[in-house]
């Protein structure tokens, strides 16, 4: 299997060959951060065009088919649409505030983001507590949802931003239980360690019933932190026209947009790397022949692939189900989920000691 | 019905008495005695008279006034009262608003259009026009030109108060300020233009963090004023305007119209275009439930389910326009019959259809009617008890989810309901849950009437001979039907001309929307939207 | 607590069943029109009115005597006959059509005057392509340049619509058909 590292190094040492080893690391960091953001933004194009494709096909219709073969750079139209928009600057807005909000919810994004081993070797950010990093800065994006709530000084907004509250910081809960859950069977809490050690067997086989309880719990509680139907409460666009970015428009309204598509990814990529075994093939113990023709197909295929699966269940899920109304969710997560959680993170430590799982 | 007048004579000495056609009992008395007189109507056993059909404001002429409605749902009696108003120019009535709670809506638009204060009402505001109209349209006299009334370019202020109506110990009617809102309330706008109001309604929601205080409701943005317009149109133009009041029920609408304007001539409609109406009134109603559906589904969130509703609705306005050259707007009732005979491929289409639509039902309930979280979010949501739906004369699928027998179909058989079979509807829970499940059986219901329809259509003519130049002999005249929204009614005073003195629409979206602010007060914001739709009213079936 | 775990999983099945039902959708054929492609070859139906139109002989004649009941019939005022007085070779006086206004914006589409045209002089037509920019281009006038009205001797054709009920003895099947024409667009004022 290809190894990207062995790519990276090979620009690494190129760079230090001509130039002092600081200046390399400079213009490797803003070369990856461009890499990054491209690939963020090229993500959320694609993803934008298959929730819509996906969406038309469960609702018996064709979705776009005008600009491109079956629609497809529909999403680059809009993209250089919304660029055009102009920015309606509102009075009675906290102007600093309501500038600042979309930046802090694409911020919080673009670092989770860093975080997902495309490939093996494809990744830009890896240290020891990575997953836990990645939990906390995926937090910081609802910091800018109730900041552009509070500023936009807009009723519905405000209504938007407090559910938005509410419903984030419950089910920040559950996903970390639920990764907490996954981090004890793996014993790291590194990303790349995390799908190195699901060689022989993916997380979600290898941990049975309580890894299979943690992802259904985590799929749910993932739904629920970006947002999406059946939890879109915060924008609930027939109770709140459009909840917290009501007020916001042109590119800055893109930017939540964009963070919501790309959030949907990160979700999905998570429950890939966690679960699911990240870019890593599917290998059956004892089966030799199997696992070396699974070891043909490229990581990247198997990351990309496996995600867009999570992805479409994902969407699968916005596109079949009704809203759940605030003191529902608030039931779910506070009722069910999370004792549910608590009592299958007891079980997995027992199954870890105990060596119970394959 | 003489012991009903004997006993009406025995409390109101001085009212007058005319013999109506059918099982109606017209009276006609003073203001003094109409409040003396009310009281016992809603509460005297004999009487009983629980549901305020209509209040039709009227220009006699010389004064002004109002027509009651009423109908007793225990004794099955009707009673129609004229009142006229002592004085034109301070024309007041006495309120029923504190007997029949809808008759404070209704008293509104009386009020706006012709000036009547109703003594004891509470709020006492235009219901549809703006505060700073001039004059009263519906009065003869009103002045017509635009100077009157330019049109306005400036938004008006939303005002916080509203004014009460009451009589003073010695007996002088005066207004008294009252306000809608507190100062320091958290009110937030939902429309006019908001996507689950369902057309330009709007609302002014108290909110205490995510529940709902208060609702009021501000209607006649897209009031078009069709009631004054028939006023100068001959009967058949005045069709035209029945299909843009609730365009979901068109057909029915006008089935009402011309079934009135029919029987008031006393002209025989051939049989083959009864049954015609009544096959068009059902397709409509399934079409309309199907928007219902689509439009509930959509308002919860679901959005995939909201297009299989459109989907499946798509297939009936194909065969309204095959037929009738129109989809939402038809036109296909006239005076006398129908406007032209089916489509040839019509019983075909129709009978693949009703063998087509109960093969996607199924699917329609897995998907939403046994959705849990559909299922926690409507019921026990918005519940609305017997009397109070009968106090807000709710009728049509609201009112028989909670369980009033209101079907006009079966209580007053029109076209030719009596020679079919189906059921009542008919549901106690009174919530969001049971309004749904009344209408998606009455889909069932639609679907075993066309079957009959269809297989008892006879050959014959479509339409009666008329005379090029309709006059109606002079009168009061009501007809009522069922649309997919409940209790149609229509009302034409003739005078013999070839235009209707004054026409009247009872609208059944008006009682829908006066519930919203008993039903919402209390619930969550969501719920108020899942009220709203599960009401399924129409707007421009309330501005008319 | 058995109430508790068993409304969770019956939650839980009544949203998997959910599921099923839109996968199963998801593959299903889908039922978008493919409008502009599919332009020409959509089925209208031949009773749908689209704009109102004057039926005119190849030899551009039309049967409008200029008698003004459509205007009268109209519920909002969107018919406008403009005529003038003219003494034919006879010396009689009669009407004569010069311009037949029609509003397209204003009209409801009610067919009172098709309906009660006594000469079938005027008849729906399918066009449904009526989305213009501005509303001028909405009023129309209905008679060709240089049409006149057909010579009494040959009596007209076929009318073009059902008759209205007020004028004939009603009939049970289906009369004339209304021929699509959406090519004819009648002269823009």
């Amino acid at each position: 299997m290809f190894d990207f590292s062995v790519a990276t190094a090979w620009i690494d040492q190129g760079l230090r060959n001509v130039m002092s080893p600081a200046w390399a690391i400079t213009v490797e960091c803003v070369l990856i951060g461009v890499a990054l953001l491209a690939v963020y933004a090229i993500m959320a194009l694609i993803l934008i065009l298959a929730e819509r494709k996906v969406c038309a096909a469960f609702q018996c219709r064709l979705g776009p088919n005008r600009v491109g073969p079956w629609g497809s750079i529909q999403t680059v139209a809009d993209m250089i649409k919304i660029l055009t928009k102009e920015i309606i600057s509102i009075r009675h807005v906290d102007n600093f505030l309501y500038n600042l909000a979309p930046f802090i919810v694409i911020l919080g994004s673009l670092l989770a983001f860093a975080c997902i081993p495309f490939a093996k070797g494809l990744q830009a950010l890896d240290f020891n507590v990575g997953i836990f990093f990645m939990i906390a800065a995926s937090s910081m994006g609802i910091v800018g949802i109730l900041l552009a709530g509070w500023s936009s000084n807009n009723k519905f907004s405000l209504i938007g931003a407090m559910r938005s509250g509410a419903q984030m910081i419950s089910y920040e809960l559950s996903i970390g239980l639920s990764i907490l859950t996954m981090v004890v069977l793996s014993g790291t809490m590194q990303i790349s360690e995390i799908v190195e050690r699901q060689d022989q067997l993916w997380f979600l086989f290898k941990g049975h019933v309580p890894a299979l309880v943690a992802f259904v719990i985590y799929l749910i509680a993932g739904t629920a932190e970006t947002n999406r139907g059946p939890f879109d409460l915060p924008e609930a666009e027939s109770e709140l026209t459009a909840g917290y970015h009501t007020e916001y428009s042109g590119m800055h309204f893109g930017f939540y947009y964009v963070a919501e598509f790309v959030n949907m990814f990160i979700v999905a990529s998570i429950a890939t790397t966690l679960f699911l075994g990240g870019w890593m093939p599917l290998h059956i113990p004892g089966l030799d022949e199997f696992n070396r023709v699974m070891d043909l197909i490229p990581s990247v295929i198997w990351f990309f692939g496996k995600s867009a699966l999570m992805v479409f269940v994902i969407m699968w899920f916005k596109w079949t189900f009704p809203r759940l109304r605030i003191d529902q969710l608030l039931t779910l997560e506070w009722k069910y989920l999370l004792p549910l959680n608590l009592l299958n993170l007891l079980v997995m430590v027992v199954i870890v000691v105990t060596g119970w799982h394959f | 019905m003489n012991p009903l007048k004997a006993h009406l004579q025995a409390i109101c000495p001085d009212a007058a008495f005319q013999d109506g056609s059918g099982p109606v009992l017209n009276m006609e008395v003073g203001p003094e005695s109409l409040a003396a007189l009310l009281p016992h109507l809603k509460n005297d056993p004999e009487l009983l008279f629980d549901f305020l059909e209509d209040l039709i404001g009227m220009d006699f002429g010389e004064k002004v006034g109002a027509i009651y409605r009423f109908y007793s749902t225990r004794h099955g009696h009707r009673l129609h009262i004229a009142c006229q108003a002592l004085n034109r120019e301070n024309a007041e009535l006495p309120s029923c608003s504190p007997f029949w709670e809808i008759a404070s809506f209704y008293e509104r638009e009386v009020f706006d259009f012709f000036g009547i204060r109703f003594v004891g009402h509470n709020d006492m505001r235009r219901l549809f026009l703006r505060n700073d109209w001039t004059g009263y349209p519906l009065r003869k006299d009103y002045d017509l030109s635009s100077e009157a009334n330019p049109v306005k370019l400036q938004s008006e202020p939303l005002k916080d108060i509203t004014q009460a109506v009451v009589a003073t110990q010695s007996g002088e009617i005066s207004g008294q300020d009252r306000a809608l809102f507190e100062k320091d309330e958290y009110v937030v706008n939902i429309g006019p233009q908001h996507p689950a109001t369902h057309g330009v309604l709007h609302f002014q929601v108290s909110l205490e963090g995510e529940t709902v205080r208060k609702v009021d409701v501000h209607c006649g943005y897209i009031h078009r004023g069709i009631e004054k317009m028939a006023e100068s149109m001959t009967y058949p133009q005045t069709l035209a305007m029945t299909d843009r009041l609730d365009y979901l029920s068109a057909h029915q609408n006008r089935h009402a119209l011309c079934a009135c304007i029919e029987e008031s001539m006393g002209l025989e409609i051939p049989a083959r275009a009864q049954y015609i109406r009544a096959l068009m009134d059902e397709l409509s109603r399934i079409q309309s439930h199907l928007l219902f559906y689509a439009c509930f589904c959509m308002d919860l969130g679901a959005l995939t389910p909201f297009f299989y509703g459109f989907r499946d609705r798509e297939k009936i306005l194909d065969i309204f326009e095959e037929t009738t050259g129109g989809r939402l707007i038809q036109n296909y009732n006239v005076i006398g019959g129908v406007a032209r005979d089916l489509h040839p491929d019509f019983v075909k289409k129709t009978a693949e259809f009703i063998r087509y639509l109960p093969t996607v039902l199924p699917e329609y309930h897995a998907v939403f009617t046994d959705n849990v979280i559909f299922r926690q979010r409507t019921r026990g949501i918005g519940v609305l008890s017997r009397e109070k739906a009968l106090s807000y004369s709710v009728s049509g699928p609201c009112g028989r989810a909670s369980g009033i027998a209101c079907d006009i179909r079966k209580r007053r058989p029109y076209s030719v309901y009596d020679q079919l079979d189906f059921e009542e509807v008919i549901r106690q829970e009174g919530d969001a849950f049971a309004r749904y499940q009344v209408r998606m059986e009455e889909i069932n219901q639609s679907l075993a009437l066309i079957d009959q329809l269809l297989s008892k259509l006879p050959e014959g003519d479509y339409c009666a001979k008329t005379k090029p130049v309709i006059k109606l002999p002079e009168g009061r005249f009501f007809k009522d039907v069922e649309t997919a929204r409940g209790q149609f009614g229509v009302f034409i005073e003739s005078r013999g001309d070839k235009y209707p003195y004054r026409l009247k629409f009872r609208p059944p979206c008006l009682p829908l929307v006066a519930v919203v602010d008993p039903l919402a007060s209390g619930n969550k914001i969501a719920d108020l939207i899942t009220l709203g739709a599960s009401l399924d009213y129409v707007v421009p079936d309330i501005d008319r | 607590m058995a109430n508790y775990f068993s409304n969770f999983f019956h939650a839980l099945k009544s949203l998997l069943i959910g599921m099923k039902t839109t996968l199963k959708i998801f593959f299903r054929k889908k039922t978008t029109e493919r409008y502009p492609e599919k332009r020409g070859r959509l089925h209208v139906s031949e009773r749908y009115r689209g704009r109102l139109e004057m039926i005119h002989t190849p030899d551009n004649h039309h049967f409008c005597v200029a008698c003004g009941i459509c205007q009268m019939n109209c519920p909002n005022g969107t018919l406008n006959v403009e005529s003038r007085m003219e003494t034919d070779a006879q010396g009689r006086k009669t009407r004569v059509l010069t311009a037949y206004r029609y509003d397209l914006g204003r009209c409801l589409f009610c067919e009172l005057c098709v309906r009660s045209c006594p000469h079938h002089a005027i008849r729906f037509t399918n066009a449904y392509e009526n989305a213009v920019f501005t509303r001028a281009k909405l009023l129309l006038t209905l008679n060709r340049p240089g049409s006149s009205l057909k010579p009494k001797e040959e009596s007209p054709a076929a009318p073009a619509t059902p008759d209205a009920p007020s004028g004939d003895a009603p009939r049970t099947a289906e009369a004339g058909k209304t021929a699509a024409s959406p090519g004819a667009n009648p002269t823009e004022r």
